[in-house]
Formats: C-alpha cells, sequence, structure tokens
C-alpha cells in the first residue's frame, strides 16, 4: 500500500495568451520512478516549474505527501477561462518560495545545467547542505571559524564538510573535489547537479533532462546511476526524459504531455502502444 | 499668497524643465531598450555639449556653431560606444555598467581639467533669449520654444520608429537581439543610429537648458541625467511616449517644489523617492512590459 | 601542520606591521604624507571590502555605499561631540537636541549599527528589484538620505547642511588599522562561513540557489545589512580622519570611487580590495600629484601638466583596466601563503627539480 508522495489536481499555467500547461493532474508514489515525457515545448519543465514554486499556477493544486505546496484558484481576467465545474473551486490560496519547497523534502536538476560555476564540486554540494543549518549568522562567522574553540557550530560546519566529500565519494565524484565545476566534462557536471540536489536530503527528486547531450554508454552509465541512488537514498523519483531508454528501462509510469495537456498516461506497453502518443511525437498524416 | 500668474509662470517653467529632461530621457529609454544598459554616461555627454557650445561660439558665430555641436555631440557619444560598450557586449551587466561609470567618471574630470573647474558662462543665443510677452506675463522666448521643439522631435522620431525600416530594425533588434541579427540586420548599425539619434537630442536638450542656466560646470549633467533616467523608468523603459510623460511628470513637481522654501532641498529627493515608488510597484513602468524570466 | 606554519607567519606579518605602524607613530613620521596615505587607505580597505561583500560576493550592484557611509559618519559625529563644544557646532540650532556625549567606541558601533537598521529598511522593498533597477534605487536612497540629513527642519540633530566637527579623532596611527582590521577579518570569517557560501551561491545563479533551499530575501538582506553596517562604521572612522564631516560631500561620486576600488582589486577577492585600496590613495594623493603641477625642462614648458590632469589620467587607467583587465589584480584569488611559499619554491628549487625529473623513474 503505497503513499502519494505528489499530486498535482488540475494544474493550469498561463503566460498571457499561452497555455502552456492545460488542467494537468497526475500522482508519484513513495518509491516510484515516474517519468513525464512529450515532444518540446509540451509543458514539461513548466510543471516542474510549478511544482517547485518557481512559478505560480494559474489554477490548481499541488501535494506533497499531505501538505499544499501551492493552490490557486482564477483570478480576475482568468476566471472567464474556467467557466465551469473548475471555477472557484479553490477557496484557499497557498503559495511558497522555492526554498520552503526545497526543505520540504522535494529537490531538483535543471534543463540546462545550473551549477554554481566559478565554485568547486565541494563547494556546490556543501551550499546544498546550507538550508539544514542550526547556527545563526553570528555563530557561524565567528564560532565556527575561531581557532581552539570547540563550540556547537564548529562541529556543524565540519560535519557539513564531512558529509558533502562523503556525498562525492558514494556518487563517484570525488577526485573532482576541488575542480572548478564549470570546467568539467558535461557528463560530470550533469552527475554533480544530481549530487547536489541529493545534498538537501530530499524525498522527491525531480530530474529534468538528466540525459540530455549524452551518448548512449554515458546514457547506460547514468540510467544505472539513477536506480542506485534511488535505492541508496531511498527516493522517488519524477523525470522529464526524452531518451526513450532510460524511460522505458526504469519508469514504473508515464505520463505523456502533448500541448500542455495530459493526453496518456500508464504503464511503458500502454503507452508504447497509445496511437496518440505516437501521433503526438511523429505528426498526423495529412491525408487520413 | 501668490497670484495665479503667478502658478502659471512656475508651470511653465515646469514644462521647460520637463521638456528638457524629456529630450536626454529619449536618449537613455533607446539605450536601455536595445542594449539593457543604464548608459551613466549619457548627462555627461549633455554636459559635454554644454563646453563645446561655449568654446566653439568663441572662435565662430553663434550660427555656424549650432550645427557644429551638434555633430560634435554625436561623435562623441558615437565614439563613446564604440570604445566603452562594444567591447563588452558579451560580458556581465556589471561590466558595462562599471563601464559607464567609469566614462562618467572621465568625462567629468577632462571637463575640469581643461575648463579650471569654474563655471563658464554659456554664449547667449538672441532668438532663444529674447523676450516675449504674453498678457501680462514676460517669459524667454526659449520657455515656448522648448516644449514646442520637444514635441515635434518626439513626433518625428515616433515616426521614423514606427514607420521607417531604421525604426523597425531599431523595435526588432529592442526585442530580441539574436533574433535579428539572424534575419539580417546589422546590429552594429542599429546601436549606432541610437546613439546618433540620443546624443543629438541630448545636444538639442543642452542648448536649450544652457541658454536658461547660463553657465556650465563639469558636474552640470549628474542631476538632469540621473532624473531623466528615472523619468525613463518611470514611463516605462523602453517606452519613448512613457519616458516624455515621466519627464514632464518630474520637470513640473520639482519646480513647484523648488519654488517653497522650506522643502527646496527635497527638490532631487523627490525625483528618487518617484523611482523606488515606481519601482516597487510597478517597476516595468507606466508604459512598459512585464517580462518573465524563463528557467 | 601546514595550518600551524601559516598561523604562524600572519602573526609575525602582523607584528611586523604593528611595529611599524608605531615605530611611525613614534616618529617624524607621524603627520607625514605616509601616515596620511596609510590612515586613508586602511579606511578605504574596509569600505571597499564592505562593498565587495555586497556586489562581489552576493553579486547584489548597489551603488549606495555613500548613503551608509554618511549615515555612519554622522551618527558617530552627533554622537560623540563632547557636551561643552555643542553650543558652538550647532551655532544656528541652540546647541543642538543630542546633549549628551558617548566614549569613541560605542560612537562607532552605533554607526555601524544606524546604517545597518537604515539598510534593512531600504532592502524590504528594493532588494528583490533586478540588478541595473537595484542599482538605481539604491542609488536614489543615497540621495534621499543626503537631502534628509541636510534638512534644516533636522538641523537640531544634524546640523543641516553646516560643518560637524569637535569630535573625538584618531591619536594615533595603530586605531584606524586596529578597527579596519577587525572589521575585515569579520567579514572574511564570515565570507568563509556557511552564509558566506550562500551569498555566492546567490552570486553565481539566483534560481539554483534558491531551488538548494536558500531563502533569498533572508540572506540578500543579511548581505546588505552586513555591507551596510561595516560602510557605517568605515564612515565613521573617515569622520574620524578627516576631523570634519559635511554631508554635501558624500555624493554617489565617493560611491564610484570605491566601486572602482573594488573593480581594480578584483571583484571577489578581499585582498584585491585591500591592496587596490591603499594603491588608489598613494597614486590619488602622493604619487600621481606631480601631473598637476606645471613642469619646466630647461624653459620648455610640459603640455598638458596642470591642475586636473592627474584625475584624467587616473580616470584612463581605469578604463583600460575595465576594459583589458575586468578581472582585476587578484581576480578572485585571495593572499594564500600556500601560494607565496610555492613562488618561492619555484624561484629556488628550479635545480633540484630538473635533477628530480631527469633521475626520476615512469610515473
Amino acid at each position: 500500500m503505497s503513499n502519494t508522495i505528489l499530486r498535482m489536481e488540475d494544474v493550469t499555467m498561463q503566460f498571457g495568451g499561452v497555455v502552456a500547461v492545460n488542467n494537468l493532474s497526475l500522482e508519484v508514489n513513495e518509491g516510484e520512478i515516474v517519468a513525464l515525457i512529450g515532444p518540446n515545448g509540451a509543458g514539461k519543465t513548466t510543471a516542474f516549474n510549478c511544482i517547485t514554486g518557481v512559478y505560480e499556477p494559474t489554477n490548481g493544486q499541488i501535494f506533497y505527501r499531505d501538505e499544499i505546496l501551492v493552490a490557486n484558484y482564477p483570478q480576475g481576467k482568468m476566471k472567464k477561462l474556467y467557466a465551469g465545474e473548475n471555477a472557484g473551486k479553490y477557496t484557499k490560496v497557498v503559495k511558497r518560495t522555492p526554498d520552503e519547497i526545497t526543505r520540504m523534502g522535494i529537490a531538483r536538476t535543471f534543463q540546462n545545467i545550473r551549477l554554481f560555476s566559478s565554485l568547486t564540486a565541494l563547494e556546490n554540494v556543501l551550499i546544498s547542505q546550507h538550508l539544514h543549518i542550526n547556527s545563526g549568522m553570528f555563530s557561524a562567522t565567528l564560532l565556527s571559524q575561531l581557532p581552539f574553540i570547540k563550540s556547537k557550530a564548529r562541529k556543524e560546519e565540519e560535519h557539513m564538510y564531512k558529509r558533502a566529500v562523503e556525498l562525492l565519494a558514494e556518487v563517484g565524484l570525488e577526485q573532482y573535489k576541488n575542480e572548478v565545476s564549470g570546467s568539467l566534462p558535461y557528463g560530470i557536471q550533469r552527475r554533480l547537479e544530481i549530487a547536489r540536489a541529493l545534498a538537501t536530503n530530499p524525498n522527491l527528486l525531480l530530474l529534468d533532462e538528466p540525459a540530455a547531450g549524452m551518448n548512449p554508454q554515458e546514457t547506460r552509465v547514468l540510467t544505472e546511476f539513477i536506480v542506485e541512488i534511488k535505492d541508496r537514498y531511498k527516493l522517488s523519483i519524477f523525470m522529464i526524459e526524452h531518451h526513450m531508454d532510460v524511460v522505458m528501462s526504469i519508469s514504473d509510469r508515464i505520463y505523456v504531455l502533448d500541448f500542455g495537456k495530459l493526453i496518456a498516461h500508464g504503464t511503458r506497453e500502454e503507452v508504447q502502444n497509445n496511437q496518440r502518443v505516437i501521433d503526438a511525437y511523429l505528426g498526423v498524416a495529412e491525408d487520413a | 499668497m501668490h497670484d495665479f500668474f503667478y502658478y502659471i509662470q512656475l508651470l511653465l517653467a515646469g514644462i521647460t524643465v520637463g521638456s528638457l529632461y524629456a529630450l536626454i530621457a529619449i536618449g537613455y529609454t533607446m539605450v536601455y531598450g536595445i542594449l539593457r544598459l543604464i548608459n551613466f554616461a549619457h548627462g555627461d555627454i549633455f554636459m559635454a555639449a554644454g563646453f563645446f557650445m561655449i568654446f566653439i561660439s568663441a572662435t565662430t558665430s553663434i550660427y555656424v556653431s549650432l550645427p557644429i555641436v551638434l555633430i560634435l555631440t554625436v561623435i562623441l557619444g558615437v565614439a563613446v560606444e564604440r570604445v566603452a560598450y562594444r567591447p563588452l557586449r558579451e560580458a556581465p551587466r556589471m561590466s558595462v555598467m562599471i563601464s559607464a561609470i567609469g566614462v562618467s567618471y572621465l568625462l567629468q574630470n577632462f571637463a575640469t581639467y581643461y575648463t579650471g573647474g569654474l563655471a563658464r558662462p554659456y554664449p547667449v543665443i538672441p532668438f532663444l533669449t529674447r523676450e516675449v510677452t504674453i498678457g501680462s506675463m514676460t517669459v524667454k522666448a526659449l520657455t515656448i520654444i522648448t516644449p514646442v521643439l520637444t514635441v515635434i522631435l518626439v513626433v518625428a522620431l515616433v515616426l521614423l520608429i514606427n514607420r521607417t525600416k531604421i525604426g523597425m530594425a531599431m523595435r526588432a533588434v529592442a526585442k530580441d537581439q539574436n533574433t535579428a541579427r539572424l534575419m539580417g540586420i546589422k546590429i552594429n548599425n542599429v546601436i549606432s543610429v541610437t546613439f546618433v539619434i540620443g546624443s543629438f537630442l541630448a545636444a538639442v536638450g543642452s542648448i536649450l537648458y544652457f541658454s536658461n542656466y547660463e553657465q556650465v560646470t563639469p558636474t552640470a549633467g549628474a542631476m538632469p541625467g540621473l532624473k531623466a533616467f528615472v523619468a525613463a523608468v518611470f514611463g516605462g523603459i523602453g517606452s519613448i511616449p512613457g519616458a516624455v510623460l515621466g519627464a514632464y511628470v518630474i520637470g513640473i513637481v520639482e519646480t513647484f517644489i523648488k519654488a517653497n522654501n522650506d522643502y527646496a532641498i527635497f527638490s532631487n529627493a523627490f525625483t528618487f523617492a518617484l523611482l523606488i515608488i515606481i519601482l516597487v510597484f510597478r517597476p516595468h513602468g507606466l508604459f512598459g512590459e512585464k517580462l518573465t524570466e524563463k528557467v | 601542520m601546514k595550518q600551524k606554519r601559516y598561523l604562524l607567519y600572519s602573526l609575525l606579518l602582523a607584528a611586523l606591521i604593528i611595529a611599524a605602524l608605531i615605530a611611525i607613530d613614534n616618529s617624524s613620521l607621524k603627520s607625514s604624507m605616509l601616515s596620511t596615505i596609510l590612515q586613508k587607505g586602511v579606511i578605504y580597505a574596509l569600505l571597499a571590502v564592505s562593498m565587495n561583500l555586497l556586489n562581489g560576493f552576493t553579486g547584489l550592484f548597489s551603488l549606495g555605499q555613500a548613503g551608509f557611509m554618511l549615515l555612519g559618519a554622522y551618527t558617530y559625529a552627533i554622537l560623540t561631540i563632547p557636551v561643552e563644544a555643542r553650543s558652538a557646532v550647532y551655532q544656528y540650532f541652540d546647541g543642538g537636541l543630542v546633549q549628551f556625549s558617548v566614549p569613541v567606541a560605542v560612537g562607532i558601533i552605533a554607526a555601524g549599527l544606524v546604517a545597518a537598521i537604515f539598510a534593512f529598511l531600504i532592502g524590504l522593498p528594493v532588494l528583490r528589484l533586478k540588478s541595473d533597477y537595484l542599482a538605481i534605487a539604491t542609488l536614489g536612497f543615497a540621495e534621499i538620505i543626503r537631502a534628509l540629513i541636510q534638512w534644516n527642519t533636522l538641523g537640531p540633530i544634524t546640523n543641516g547642511s553646516n560643518i560637524l566637527r569637535k569630535f573625538p579623532t584618531f591619536s594615533s596611527i595603530l586605531f584606524p588599522f586596529a578597527v579596519s582590521a577587525v572589521s575585515i577579518g569579520l567579514i572574511v570569517l564570515l565570507i568563509r562561513s556557511s552564509y558566506g557560501r550562500a551569498f555566492k551561491a546567490i552570486r553565481e545563479d539566483e534560481i539554483a540557489a534558491e531551488a538548494m533551499g536558500i531563502n533569498l530575501a533572508k540572506h540578500k538582506m543579511m548581505a546588505f545589512c552586513t555591507s551596510s553596517f561595516f560602510a557605517g562604521v568605515g564612515g565613521a572612522m573617515l569622520a574620524m580622519f578627516q576631523q570634519s564631516v559635511q554631508a554635501k560631500y558624500f555624493t554617489s561620486a565617493m560611491t564610484y570611487e570605491i566601486l572602482l576600488i573594488v573593480v581594480i582589486g578584483g571583484i571577489g577577492s578581499v585582498t584585491g580590495s585591500i591592496i587596490s585600496s591603499f594603491l588608489f590613495v598613494a597614486c590619488s594623493e602622493w604619487w600621481l600629484r606631480f601631473l598637476d603641477a606645471e613642469h619646466y625642462i630647461g624653459n620648455f614648458k610640459v603640455p598638458l601638466l596642470r591642475a586636473g590632469f592627474r584625475m584624467v589620467v587616473f580616470s584612463i587607467v581605469i578604463m583600460v583596466i575595465v576594459l583589458f583587465y575586468r578581472r582585476g589584480i587578484m581576480g578572485t584569488n585571495e593572499f594564500s601563503w600556500q601560494a607565496i611559499e610555492r613562488f618561492f619554491k619555484n624561484l629556488f628549487g628550479r635545480k633540484a627539480m630538473i635533477k628530480e625529473r631527469e633521475g626520476g623513474g615512469v610515473e
């Protein structure tokens, strides 16, 4: 009996005249690997951005376990678009900032790698531990660094450092720890970005096209890596991916998006044989 | 209390000042629209135009000096772009802004050096400074000429932007530089034209401004420049009508504040208070577009 | 082991500096140009480092420095003018509102606190703006502060647009050095802490930083208030150095100077800011002075050299650095004993290294 770790209900994201995500509802259960696929521009990253608080959806609710991440009801000009059963469904408006959401247990990577490029790999991973810090600015500045004084702040700093080095070793990146992250090879950068997300101690990991730009060999290594970290860190994984080999080999369930709308959902076989999915990717023939 | 005509005169003075800020503000808003750069040096180009006039009119007649000053100011503006901004086009935004600050610093220091730091009297331009009587008021001719000239120039500019090919190119580059380049638009030319127009208007503005204030100092451009920039932000950076509207608001309100002795010290602060209010409540200005960043 | 050795080096260096300063203080050099430059240099060093914390390490392009320096300078002056002197200083305001005075140390800390409080209030609306707008907004606030202080109605507190003087000043050159050293030391410790890393993350990529759990508003405010606190302290020291303060001199030009010092030294390098501050002060007060005076070679007057030329040359140098040496003197590097040791090893160890390579085996 698995619990739902993420649930989106009727989420719509509208930018001016463009509806990027249209009435999207989906679920991720604990311990699953769920994939979100669809042609380019289908609204997948936008959906991620709604979950992580970067965008505030025009309508809908998103739940993490039992807590609301965001809940919006259509306001002002948007109201007439939702005339009908969904109009005014939610009376609460809840908004959280991305950092709050991360602190609740959701971490992510980005489509175009967003490492702290002039900082070292170690610093990147250290930064992700800052959110759990207990020392205030004064203790962290003074107490943790003055020599000969063993304070709580100092212990915390040492612990963060140790954890960062450990984590880098666990993902196989320890030799890069003092390298400037922006100068690392592409594949390593992608893995580092995942490591950085892991350092926030998440329960749900959102991966945005983790295999982008990789050759088949690298993709295979990444696929194994994803399963490995899921098991080792007890994660649930929700990923956007275009590499069908990755999607098909490890996803428990797949959601398919096209033009912002959900057009299919199910297991690998179900989705693979779904005509609508095939049409969306290949396009429909001119003459029927 | 003061009579009705006192307030009319204040209003006229405010409109005059507002027009001058408008001429400078257009330069800022155009450059920002295309390069996303706050050209801190623009106010100093305005100041330089003032000095050009002083030195050139010492050797030739006023009527010959006028066009020469316009040309020299344009050359200066384009030169600044070429030397200080173009090389940094790919650099982070902070670098270009620091470069603009550096240029401003250089222009002010050079002006101080060249002129010895003292204020220099501006030459009298007869057709601007002669007095004109309207009803029971006597004003300088330029109080009438300034707003009229400004409106003419602004209309001409808006027509240029909306009806000509170069105007379309400018709008394209302001919207999306890379795509414009792919469509074959020569970015460097468009940018140079932008600076030509901005510097030309600044030069015209300086002729009108200094004819009114009668002297030029090396730091004369800093405040008007900053205020013109606030006008541009208020109206919506990238929008020419917005910049003009903002300029008039600032010019008029400021003139009224200055007239009150107790609060005169705040005449400059008003501009900045306006800036902060607009940035906090409506950062894209009155007529600007809201931008969302793609993540 | 290395750590202990480096600590020793640092202590030795510190002792040397202190000894040198004491020597200067007790010798004829006390009122010399060298002493002036050292004092002004170390004050600017603090101002530059505090600005670097905000602009260079957190990536917040703020141009409000002069405003916070002004607040610090005035707070210090207002609180420390001896009670007997107040009626003379506040001659147009019946001796002024403040009729007590505090010790110097309290005055300096108050200077920092007042600046930090204003920073907090200003930061609330302003810190979420994009970089160019943040620059102009902070610049605007600095101007508003300057106008406020010169406002006649506040004259009983600030003395309006008149000079503030007769407050306690430096008795020894060690004083500014001590205050700056402690302040810069605190800033360095902050940068090296987890919070400092969070600041750097914000500079590198705000969106990623937020995604990694860093609350942008809170951390930006921390950086802003800390930077302003030390700008206030620096302002207080500037007041002590100049022995008088007047609001009208704290213009945006002062902020630009400090910004340029930071750029020359390297945005993101504390060492760079310190070095560049001393260089800047030395050049503008001393070394380039000759450019301002008329010089003759025989009967031939050297062209160009007259008052004001120094600043022109200076501005050109700055433009050259901004255009061609954007990373500044130190880039983002800091002073490290390790680097110095390596430098000397390379210098003297060449022969040994060559021998090793030739006689060495397969790697």
